[in-house]
């Protein structure tokens, strides 16, 4: 993280309520260029609610987002992904009957101009998107194989790889590993290394302490909607930060029984 | 798991190369392409004295059929975008009613009759869009309750106004327009002469119009219904926009997150099928030359039953123009093929659904190979 550097994103006291649902009660977070920003927390604490605002899906009910230091709302995902914030969302946001590579452009499609009309470039789409999965260690089949035939792993992949590939300012992963094997989680591990060194920001969510430690700068613990702080790397043991993660006590107890091996 | 196999292998030694025949039932015309050889084969060997191809019978069936086609493009880009309009039957009546009105009833040129039906249409359609996307409820409901309102004021209006409920004269108001013959005209007239004169096609032989052929050119309605599928097949299959149909059928939710602007995609879709039952209207009441209360009753589900014929599924996010079209094809001919052959017209009604059972069925099961599930 560089403090010379402006934050790309900045979020203020950012409300969100579903009903009389409060998810979010003003969490607050700034994102650097460059930075990977992992956010950490419960089931139900609010993570996914957060990414959600940042990546256009929900508006705030109170609070601000700045984008380059400019004050924003984004009116959909559209928007964001136009900014150049791209997202890998915790319930993919896939089609099964639909090819890979028509996925891997949904929204953001290559066209060809012949005359005054333009089309979709099929050709384009199939090369990247083979392309992108082979770096991503996953062999297809075909572009034009379905996604519903891929199994829940290789659907994973295609989501970050396709948010890697349109992320060009900010790649925000909810729980991207969640359904990797261990070859495509080093991958993806590096991949976000390697996204951060391009000066991109990546905000990581992850329940995996050892993912976040391998890859995160900063470290921001949400509870019950609300933030308990954020830590930088190097200022907090592995343990301390999973203890926070775990809302404090309950863990410790546990710890006892099972011999420390969570 | 994951796909475990080492990254060096171009060839994944774990995919079962697929069978040709498993590879084509993965395309959604393969039902509309077997249920037109089939329905033609049966024809062909059943019907052929009855004057069913010969020109005057060709043309038959093909003006019928391309009336489903037009419609049938329509509501099959709409069925992919993952909604339905029920209200195509009566939207056909209320636009025919209002072209009838506009010009016989209020003396307006045709052309500007037309315009402006087309205009009235297509927002009605982007309202019932606009509600559906606003609302969220089913489009099913939506477009029923405009089935019943259009209806409705297709009744009422002319009754009012001109105390019938058929409003005709409008091909004499036509005389000399310049948009009408764009749907009621005929191309191709020095072919089917050539043709006539050389014998290749049948003649009067008596009568005023001796020497004639027959069939004397190509309704534009044939031309709509080729350029409509054309259209539609190349939007779809070609084009940004295409993809943004399949996403907005398939998942609305995960095409929103991905950029897809959802709700605009199955607004114009709505537009687009009130713009396919006008050009339906027009062509209509261009032909007869005049507008009833009752047209187009039934023809929502007769698009429909045409589009799943052609292997769309009713949930949405599958399908293609060219089977739909091919699925209008098999109706049509059927339709007229069992008047020619002389069978009881009301046993095409046991035809339809046993097809539309069938089709239903097959494309489940296709579904279920695309994605996997067993
Ligand atoms: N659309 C919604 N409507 C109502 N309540 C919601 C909605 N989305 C989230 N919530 C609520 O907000 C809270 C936070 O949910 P969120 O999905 O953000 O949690 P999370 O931190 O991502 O959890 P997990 O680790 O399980 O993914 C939960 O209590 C949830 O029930
Ligand atoms: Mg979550």
């Amino acid at each position: 993280m560089n403090p010379e550097h402006a934050p790309i994103i900045q979020m203020k006291n950012i409300e969100k309520h579903f009903g009389s649902v409060i998810a979010l009660a003003g969490v607050s977070l700034e994102v650097f260029p460059g930075e990977c920003h992992c956010l950490l927390g419960d089931n139900g604490a609010g993570k996914s609610t957060f990414i959600k605002t940042m990546s256009g899906v929900h508006q705030p009910t109170h609070g601000e987002i700045f984008f380059e230091g400019e004050p924003m709302s984004f009116a959909d995902p559209r928007d964001a992904i136009a900014a150049g914030i791209a997202t890998v969302h915790q319930h993919l946001a896939m089609i099964p009957l639909m090819s890979v590579s028509r996925n891997f452009f949904m929204g953001n499609e290559p066209v060809k101009k012949i005359g005054p009309f333009s089309f979709f470039d099929h050709e384009n789409a199939n090369r990247v998107t083979m392309e992108e999965m082979r770096k991503m260690g996953i062999n297809l089949r075909g572009p034009d194989q379905a996604v519903g035939t891929l199994s829940g792993g290789e659907r994973q992949t295609v989501a970050i790889a396709r948010a890697v590939h349109f992320g060009a300012k900010v790649l925000i992963l909810d729980e991207p590993t969640s359904a990797l094997g261990v070859r495509q989680t080093a991958n993806v591990l590096a991949t976000i290394d390697k996204v951060r060194k391009q000066g991109i920001a990546v905000v990581f969510i992850t329940h995996n302490v050892r993912h976040a430690l391998a890859v995160g700068d900063r470290f921001t613990v949400l509870n019950r909607g609300q933030t308990l702080g954020t830590a930088q790397r190097g200022q907090i043991t592995p343990d301390e930060l999973q203890d926070m993660m775990a809302g404090g006590q309950e863990l410790v107890a546990l710890e006892g029984s099972l011999g420390g091996t969570v | 798991m994951a796909n475990a196999a080492p990254p060096t292998a171009q060839t994944d030694e774990r995919i079962k190369e697929i069978s040709s025949f498993r590879k084509a039932l993965i395309r959604p015309e393969l039902g509309g392409i077997v249920g037109t050889i089939a329905v033609f084969t049966f024809f062909l060997l059943f019907a052929f004295d009855s004057g069913m191809f010969n020109s005057r019978g060709v043309l038959n069936w093909s003006v019928v059929s391309a009336q489903f086609m037009i419609i049938a493009v329509g509501a099959c880009l709409l069925m992919i975008a993952g909604e339905f309009d029920l209200s195509v039957g009566s939207m056909i009546g209320f636009a025919g009613m209002m072209i009838a009105i506009f010009s016989v009833t209020l003396g307006w040129p045709v052309w500007m009759a037309i315009l402006v039906t087309f205009a009235m249409s297509v927002s009605i359609g982007a309202l019932n869009g606009w509600i559906v996307v606003r609302t969220g409820l089913p489009s099913f409901i939506v477009t029923l309750a405009f089935l019943f309102i259009l209806r409705g004021f297709t009744i009422f209006l002319p009754q009012v106004i001109e105390r019938k409920t058929i409003i005709g004269g409008v091909k004499d108001a036509a005389e000399g327009d310049w948009l009408a013959p764009i749907f009621g005209g005929k191309i191709l007239q020095g072919l089917f002469t050539w043709l006539g004169e050389a014998g290749l096609i049948a003649t009067f032989e008596r009568g005023t119009r001796a020497g004639q052929p027959v069939v004397d050119g190509v309704p534009m309605l044939i031309v709509w219904a080729i350029v409509l599928i054309v259209f539609g097949h190349v939007l779809l299959t070609k084009t940004k926009f295409g993809n943004w149909i399949f996403a907005s059928g398939g998942d609305a939710e995960a095409a929103r997150n991905s950029g897809v602007p959802v709700n605009r995609v199955k607004v114009l879709m709505f537009m687009f099928t009130a713009f396919c039952a006008t050009v339906f209207a027009v062509c209509q009441v261009m032909e007869f030359g005049s507008a009833g209360a009752d047209r187009g009753l039934l023809k929502e589900f007769e698009a429909i039953i045409a589009v799943v014929i052609g292997g769309a599924l009713l949930t949405g996010g599958y399908g293609s123009v060219l089977g739909a079209a091919l699925g209008a094809l098999i109706f049509g001919v059927v339709q007229q093929g069992l008047f020619f052959a002389g069978v009881e017209s009301s046993l095409f009604r046991v035809f339809l659904g046993v097809i539309l059972l069938g089709a239903v069925i097959l494309n489940t099961y296709i579904r279920r190979i695309i994605t996997g599930e067993r």
